[in-house]
């Protein structure tokens, strides 16, 4: 189980993590389709490298914060 | 039981030799154990085999296949031999397990005795079982597989399980935090944890033997006293924890490690998970059995498994002794065998020529045949043919092994292992023990220097001394004994085919069983690269991963820790005859009596139930309408101070996710109600939208559920018992109307909040309490209550009121795919606001009209209850839909029932029939409203 770097706690265990997931941004309700919706739900890019995503520290300061994550490696960086 | 040996004469084992100097049993005592029914005498200190071989026992089990009899190879935990029967645990590992008094011990999957075994005629058609056997006979056809599985099932080989509801001891888990983990506690591990400590790391050294030392421990003079004063400096250095008999079973990411440490007192095992600063391997070596004909015949041991039996247990393990030696192990092994008396009949030495042919016996050595032709008659063969490195846990962090020829074993390569992975000892490479220990405390300063943040400085090496290349001689046989896998089926899955060491594993089976490739994959590689022809360099290793060691379930599964939560009020429960009921993380009343007069005291007179496990958060700040406004579907703008208003929350997919009331206590100020099971998911749904979407808003979320205790006060004279102990609020039906909010005093307790809502459908008063007053304020409306028949309901009874009255509970009446519109709540949802979450869903899912929706059924069967869950079916014959909660009503005499049908269907007056669980069928009509009692709403509002 790797570490997670919170901004605020430092390196904690991932168990202590809500992972939300690859930042999706949402588009706006009044003017959006339903293909536009459904790519801001649904579709992740979900590439071997580096990605933009969003944590939750759970058990610790109840942040949600945005790291990039290398998805091999598991490395971490601030992006 | 324990007795002192020589007062009662009691025989302790005709193979026990005169005391040896580094032996670990106590001779001053002994104890009776059983093995397959017999007595068996044993010192506290020796191992289950260890107390059988010290009274003659050869033969410990029968082979996974052929049913072969089987002797100790290697005299230790991975002995693949003594897997055995303790109780009514199975596969115990003999070899390692302390034998205890009164210990019932038997043989594994023999019938009808060890001795005479009678699926040992599998070995006759063994011709019939080649490699492959399995894949081959019993794939066709398809539909004899479950009648193939019975009889494969009584020839699968493993112990008897305990009862299902047997005891199984207790289970643990721990965490922990070293700065450096030494996994082997061998010489190399001891003087790495030395260093590591005195450079100031914690430590934590683990050692799968009941001891610390490796192999030292059966080694002579100059090594019992090396280790003596290698244990005193263990003891003597602050900051190092010792675990024996614990085994680190794998490596994952950041050096998250996983330990299991066994037979403390009252845990059978303990799982411990750490994050560890720096691991430090030092694994030692495995000595590597030889493959000849008959070497599997009991009576073939390692040089190890022969000196561990004389040297730590006194036990002679046979009377004339032929060794095959390549090493200086293979030479003290001879050197130890002649001190115990055992006549060393003939020394085969491979550095001169010598090897091997076959050894012939049954359930123990006759004779061997020599390399030269010779026969020599003994009963005792021990090789020490070579060495293999444990290399598992490198690999788990990124280590790819090299194969070093002239040394003929895998060595670990350590140059793609992170930083924070170091080895030393014999999986690195040899030495003698000062050039061991050496180099363990350089790679134990380092890896402490590495944690303190030190920049990592290079290692001393280690190499590989030149060994004689042995791994199968001139005749066939076992490779992987715990899986009955010879070299000859190694070489027939080539032959068919099968040339990937991967693909020949897996299709034989060979390194699969309980040793998990421990003993034999050296010798499978080598077997798979002679029979294609290529070096063993070529052909590779195989890949080893976590578990290193089997590990319980119950160690997984660890102690049950899951907090259980309780209302100021569940004490009262208990004493009032409440039947439990678990829901989610809190334990609640489900009933205290009979729910349907329950439900009757409600409908006619009063009662009262605990909702404390309701969600409650409270809301402050300037932009807590805008936040409403966002995650309910319907408008919160407008609500003044001192209303409440019930309202629903959708995901962005437009699928209902929550339910509850709100109400405003002040101009920033509100108080929000969630589902039960959905309080936390709740908090941080709305913290999710205030730090992602709308940082600069005004809004501060504090839970509370637990800081309130909360009381439904229902009944249509819960006005008259709420007012005998309500004085400061008026609770008129002008003064307080239904769907507002006031705070007063409850029974002297200050600070309350009073809801008039009604999810049982009658007037009803929600009172939340400081929770330190919740007990208080509830025996107080007990008591007000005696005359006017108030009474405690529980979960069920609010269940069939909310059920009468048609109102729906999420995730049960909704699931994961149900939209607001599907849920019957399309009234509520304003699709005209501007944003708010699952608008864009909401508005699509309107235009296309489809979709399920939530009705009420009427049956005109009054006492068929068909199940939840219970499928709809259309006149068609098609599926349309289910029932998501039925209860009989005893306030109306017959079933109330909603189901999500499809929207086809839903119209009032359509008809549907309900499969029932035992097959049958019953006629249901779509009622005009959802509450089949009072639909219009007239008692909540009195």
């Amino acid at each position: 189980m790797m570490q997670v770097p919170c901004p605020s706690c430092g390196p904690r265990h991932a168990g202590e993590f809500g992972y939300v997931g690859e930042i999706a941004l949402r588009p706006d309700p009044s003017s959006t389709s339903p293909g536009e919706w459904r790519e801001y739900l649904y579709q992740r890019r979900n590439r071997a490298d580096w990605t933009v995503e969003r944590w939750y520290h759970r058990m610790g300061c109840r942040r949600y914060f945005v790291v990039e994550r290398h998805t091999v490696t598991h490395e971490f960086r601030t992006p | 039981m324990m007795r002192r040996a020589t007062r009662t004469g009691m025989k302790v084992g005709s193979h026990r030799v005169d005391p040896r100097p580094g032996e670990v049993i106590d001779r001053t005592t002994s104890f009776e154990f059983t093995w397959n029914g017999r007595p068996h005498a044993a010192h506290p200190g020796d191992t289950i085999a260890s107390a059988l071989a010290a009274s003659g026992v050869d033969v410990f089990s029968r082979s996974f296949k052929y049913h072969r009899p089987r002797g100790l190879l290697t005299a230790s935990y991975m002995d693949p031999g003594c897997m055995l029967q303790v109780g009514d645990e199975p596969n115990v590992r003999g070899a390692h397990r302390l034998v205890r008094p009164g210990m019932e011990v038997s043989s594994q999957d023999t019938w009808p005795s060890l001795s005479f075994d009678v699926k040992a005629v599998n070995e006759l058609a063994r011709r019939a079982l080649p490699a492959g056997f399995y894949y081959k006979t019993f794939m066709k056809p398809a539909r004899l597989w479950p009648a193939y599985e019975r009889v494969l099932e009584r020839f699968a080989h493993g112990g008897r399980l305990p009862a299902w509801d047997a005891s199984t001891g207790s289970f643990d888990q721990r965490f922990a935090h070293p700065d450096v983990l030494v996994a082997g506690g061998g010489p190399a591990g001891i003087a790495a944890s030395i260093a590591a400590a005195a450079a100031g790391a914690s430590v934590m050294l683990v050692e799968e033997e009941h001891e610390l030392g490796g192999h030292l421990r059966w080694g002579d003079e100059a090594e019992l006293s090396a280790l003596r004063s290698l244990r005193d400096s263990v003891a003597a250095t602050p900051g190092i924890e010792v675990m024996t008999n614990a085994v680190v079973l794998g490596r994952y990411d950041d050096n998250w490690v996983s330990i299991v440490h066994r037979g403390l007192p009252h845990v059978e095992e303990r799982l411990v998970k750490a994050r560890v600063g720096a691991l430090v391997v030092a694994s030692g070596l495995i000595e590597r059995p030889y493959v000849f004909a008959g070497n599997d015949v009991p009576g073939v041991m390692l040089s190890t498994a022969v000196r561990r039996l004389i040297n730590l247990y006194a036990v002679r393990p046979g009377d004339r002794a032929v060794v095959l030696t390549a090493n200086s192990s293979g030479d003290a092994a001879v050197v130890d065998l002649d001190r115990a008396g055992v006549e060393v009949v003939h020394v085969e030495d491979v550095r001169r020529g010598g090897d091997v042919v076959r050894v012939r016996g049954r359930s123990r050595v006759r004779s061997v045949e020599l390399g030269d032709g010779r026969s020599v008659r003994c009963d005792l063969v021990v090789t020490a043919t070579g060495w293999t490195a444990p290399v598992s846990l490198l690999t788990m962090a990124g280590d790819q092994p090299v194969y070093v020829a002239t040394g003929a074993r895998f060595r670990p390569d350590c140059a793609n292992l992170p930083a924070n992975v170091l080895a030393t000892g014999g999986v690195v490479g040899d030495g003698d023990l000062d050039a061991l220990v050496d180099h363990a405390a350089a790679v134990g300063h380092e890896a402490a220097r590495r944690v303190a943040g030190d920049p990592a400085s290079p290692l001393p090496q280690l190499d590989v001394a030149p060994h004689p290349a042995l791994f199968r001689g001139r005749t066939h046989g076992i490779v992987d004994f715990s899986e009955d896998v010879s070299s000859k089926d190694l070489f027939s899955a080539v032959e068919e085919g099968y040339r990937s060491a991967e693909l020949a594993k897996r299709y034989t089976t060979a390194t699969m069983g309980p040793l998990q490739g421990k003993l034999e994959t050296v010798n499978a590689v080598a077997v798979i690269a002679e029979a294609t022809d290529r070096t063993i360099a070529e052909c590779g290793t195989t890949t080893w991963r976590p578990p290193y060691a089997p590990v319980t379930l119950g160690a997984l599964a660890g102690a049950e820790r899951e907090p259980v939560r309780r209302s100021p009020m569940q004490t009262w429960h208990e004493a009032h005859d409440a039947v439990a009921l678990q829901a989610g993380a809190w334990i609640r009343p489900d009933r205290y009596g009979d729910p349907n007069s329950e439900v009757a005291a409600v409908r006619d007179g009063v009662g009262i139930i605990d909702v404390t496990p309701i969600g409650k958060l409270d809301l402050r700040g300037p932009d807590v309408a805008r936040l409403l406004n966002l995650v309910y579907v319907n408008k919160w703008s407008k609500l003044e101070v001192g209303r409440v208003r019930y309202g629903v929350m959708c995901s962005d997919d437009g699928v209902v996710i929550d339910d509850g009331v709100t109400g405003r206590l002040g101009d920033d100020h509100y108080l929000m109600s969630t589902t039960s099971s959905g309080a936390t998911a709740v908090w941080e749904w709305l913290e999710l939208w205030l730090q992602t979407e709308h940082p600069d808003w005004q809004v501060h979320v504090t839970p509370v559920t637990t800081a309130y205790a909360s009381i439904n006060v229902a009944g249509p004279r819960s006005r008259e018992l709420l007012a005998r102990v309500v004085d400061d609020v008026d609770l008129s039906s002008d003064g307080f109307p239904y769907m507002h909010v006031r705070t007063g005093t409850v029974a002297g307790v200050a600070d309350c909040v009073l809801w008039r809502i009604g999810f049982t459908g009658e007037l009803s008063f929600e009172v939340h309490a400081p929770a330190g007053y919740g007990l208080h304020v509830w025996e107080a409306l007990v008591e007000a209550g005696s005359d006017l028949g108030a009474r405690a309901f529980g979960v069920e009874a609010q269940r069939i009121l909310r059920l009468e009255k048609g109102h729906l509970i999420v995730g049960q009446d909704t699931d994961g795919l149900t939209r607001a519109g599907s849920a019957g709540l399309d009234g509520l949802v304003r699709l005209d606001k501007p944003d708010f979450v699952g608008l864009p869903e909401l508005v699509w899912h309107e235009d296309a009209g489809d979709g399920a929706r939530l009705v009420a059924l009427r049956t005109t069967d009054a006492t068929t209850l068909p199940a939840e869950g219970s499928q709809l079916i259309a006149e068609t014959g098609r599926l349309c839909g289910r029932v998501t909660s039925s209860r009989f009503s005893p306030t109306l005499g017959r079933m109330v029932i909603l189901a999500q049908v499809d929207a086809t269907l839903s119209p009032p007056g359509s008809e549907v029939t309900i499969r029932l669980v035992d097959g049958g069928t019953v006629r249901a009509v779509v009622s005009e409203h959802l509450a089949q009692v009072d639909p219009e709403g007239v008692r909540v509002r009195g």
